[in-house]
């Protein structure tokens, strides 16, 4: 499998990166060889392995369901650029 | 050409948290902006999401009572867009491995039993809340609810017509709730349902292009919407045009669906496992140890209330509409000692009628279970009739006291003196020739005059079923 250019600037929109046509062309060429090297590893026969969802053989350790955290709005809206009435505040996106 | 809908809904309900999903933030409503999210729900950088055990419990738990599959092994996911109330730029969901997989829910239609096959269950986090108005052309964020615990039911396109939805998606809202999974309140957003509409032409086996119309947020817009959208998606085809695939709202006011974005580039989510979060694995113990916490469930309760108590499926279902209502019932038949359809009756007439009539739920009734039982027993046992019950019941309501102290204060007592009633009857009888000649003559009809003249007679205070008794046996002698 490979990218198409079109492809690499719709993930790119995806993502919301911006790149150049020049930008484009250089990520399609790195992340075609990725996908060489995942089609190299893909033909290694995995059969009888289970799949893994992680790279850790472990498994998730679960939390109590209580509240241990505090207020802290005003430290976080410090960096924030623009906050009215404990709110943050973006520019309008509406569908 | 003739038409059929197809249905498959999903609803959002918000698990009953102390704690958010991935947080030890609060998830209380109505909070201030922003006090309950914590760096983890701001996604600042540098935080790790830790799971919630109440919240996996109470998926387990709606997953047993549809008796769905438990997952052993379950993996989180992220479900990439971007929209500035989820500040990570993913949500994080469940996606090839759900926690529960199929299962079924009963859904009774005017009164014929449906069976609705789920797809899946699966847990995942909210979003926070835009606010578009009054912010000099800015969108104001709040990210309390970012967090906040959700679990996603599926259903299979299984529903055949709005109705058929509405009963579905009202036995969900009572399973959540009877299984203490979800609060319900659907004006605080606890309970969204999205559905999935489409229509073929009748007998086609392939679906029809659907669309969702997303957060309907009452019984009654879920109706309305899916009505609307099947005239307009009839109407299009029927016009020779084709349905879109798309995310649509439905606008209350205006009682119609609108489009609100086309599914083909906004629903590039580019799935892929959470490297923060490891599997969720639950064992088998777990799994049994909230099996033996279920409640018994509505099904259950409503076909043992048929079978033991012989109760009609309506009183059945009206009784098992909550939790609430079905111990209220419980209590009374067990004070009462038996009384089954006696406590039913007054349960769906008297009380449900009071409780409406002041806007209140059954576990505000200022009639606890208890008093209700110490009226009934008197009608059990003939001290009073039905009529001076409701007198009972209206006082008892108003506050003045338990069954046995209003009927002293206010002198309620039955004639149910035979020869007492005797003595009246015959002078009723005599009173009112007329309708004795045209009963005779085979008017049914001046037997119940003759009826309400005795009734009077007493003041309302005789023995309904004595009464007709005598005067039967009196006319026919």
């Amino acid at each position: 499998m490979s990218l198409s250019l079109p492809e690499v600037k719709r993930i790119a929109w995806l993502a919301r990166i911006e790149i150049t046509d020049a930008e484009a062309a250089a990520a399609q060429g790195q992340l075609n060889d990725i996908f060489k090297l995942i089609e190299q590893m893909q033909s290694v026969d995995t059969g009888g392995v289970a799949p893994m969802a992680h790279g850790q053989d472990v498994v998730q350790r679960l939390r109590e369901d209580r509240v241990t955290e505090t207020d802290q709005h005003a430290i976080y809206q410090a960096i924030a650029p623009q906050v009215e009435n404990g709110l943050y505040l973006v520019p309008k996106v509406i569908e | 050409m003739d038409w059929e809908t197809v249905i498959g809904i999903e609803t959002h309900a918000q698990l009953s948290t102390a704690s958010k999903i991935f947080s030890g933030a609060a998830t209380q409503f109505g909070a201030a902006p922003n006090v309950q999210a914590c760096a983890v729900d701001i996604a600042l950088p540098g935080v790790l999401p830790v799971l919630n055990r109440a919240a996996v419990e109470k998926a387990v738990r709606l997953g047993l009572a549809v008796g769905a599959q438990i997952n052993r092994r379950s993996v989180f996911a992220r479900k990439n867009y971007f929209y500035p109330d989820l500040p990570k730029g993913y949500q994080i969901s469940q996606y090839e491995l759900p926690v529960v997989q199929g299962g079924s829910l009963p859904v009774m239609i005017k009164d014929v039993a449906k069976i609705v096959k789920l797809t899946r269950a699966h847990l995942e986090e909210d979003a926070g809340k835009s606010l578009h108005e009054d912010f000099h052309g800015l969108s104001g964020i709040d990210l309390n609810r970012a967090g906040t615990p959700l679990l996603e039911i599926v259903t299979e396109p299984d529903m055949r017509s709005a109705e058929e939805a509405v009963a579905y998606a009202k036995a969900l809202h009572a399973l959540v709730r009877w299984i203490g999974i979800c609060d319900g309140n659907m004006q605080e957003g606890s309970f969204r349902c999205d559905a999935n509409v489409s229509v073929r032409p009748k007998g086609a086996q392939v679906l029809g292009t659907r669309c969702e119309i997303k957060n309907l947020n009452s019984f009654r817009f879920l109706e309305e919407a899916i009505n609307y959208e099947v005239r307009r998606q009839i109407e299009l085809l029927e016009d020779g045009g084709s349905v879109v695939q798309e995310t649509r709202l439905y606008d209350p006011e205006r009682k119609q669906t609108r489009s609100m974005r086309s599914k083909e580039d906004a629903h590039d989510y580019r799935y892929f496992p959470d490297p923060d979060l490891l599997p969720l694995v639950i064992s088998a113990e777990t799994i049994e140890q909230i099996r033996s916490e279920l409640p018994e469930l509505p099904q259950a309760k409503r076909e043992r209330y048929m079978r033991d108590y012989q109760l009609s499926p309506y009183d059945a279902g009206v009784l098992t509409s909550s939790r609430e209502v079905a111990d209220f019932y419980e209590n009374l038949i067990q004070a009462l000692g038996g009384g089954y359809k006696l406590a039913s009756s007054w349960i769906a007439g008297e009380l449900f009628g009071a409780l409406k009539r002041a806007g209140l739920e059954i576990c505000q009734s200022p009639i606890s279970s208890g008093q209700l039982a110490g009226l009934l027993q008197r009608i059990q046992n003939n001290a009073i009739n039905g009529k001076q019950a409701k007198e009972v019941f209206d006082a008892m309501w108003n506050g003045e006291g338990d069954a046995e102290a209003i009927i002293l204060a206010r002198g309620l007592t039955q004639i149910s003196d035979a020869r007492e009633l005797e003595q009246i009857i015959d002078g009723v009888l005599a009173a009112n020739l007329k309708s004795v000649e045209e009963y005779r003559a085979g008017k049914e009809k001046a037997f119940n005059a003759l009826v309400g003249q005795a009734m009077k007679a007493t003041k309302g205070n005789g023995n309904p079923a004595q009464i007709n008794g005598i005067l039967k046996k009196k006319l026919e002698g």
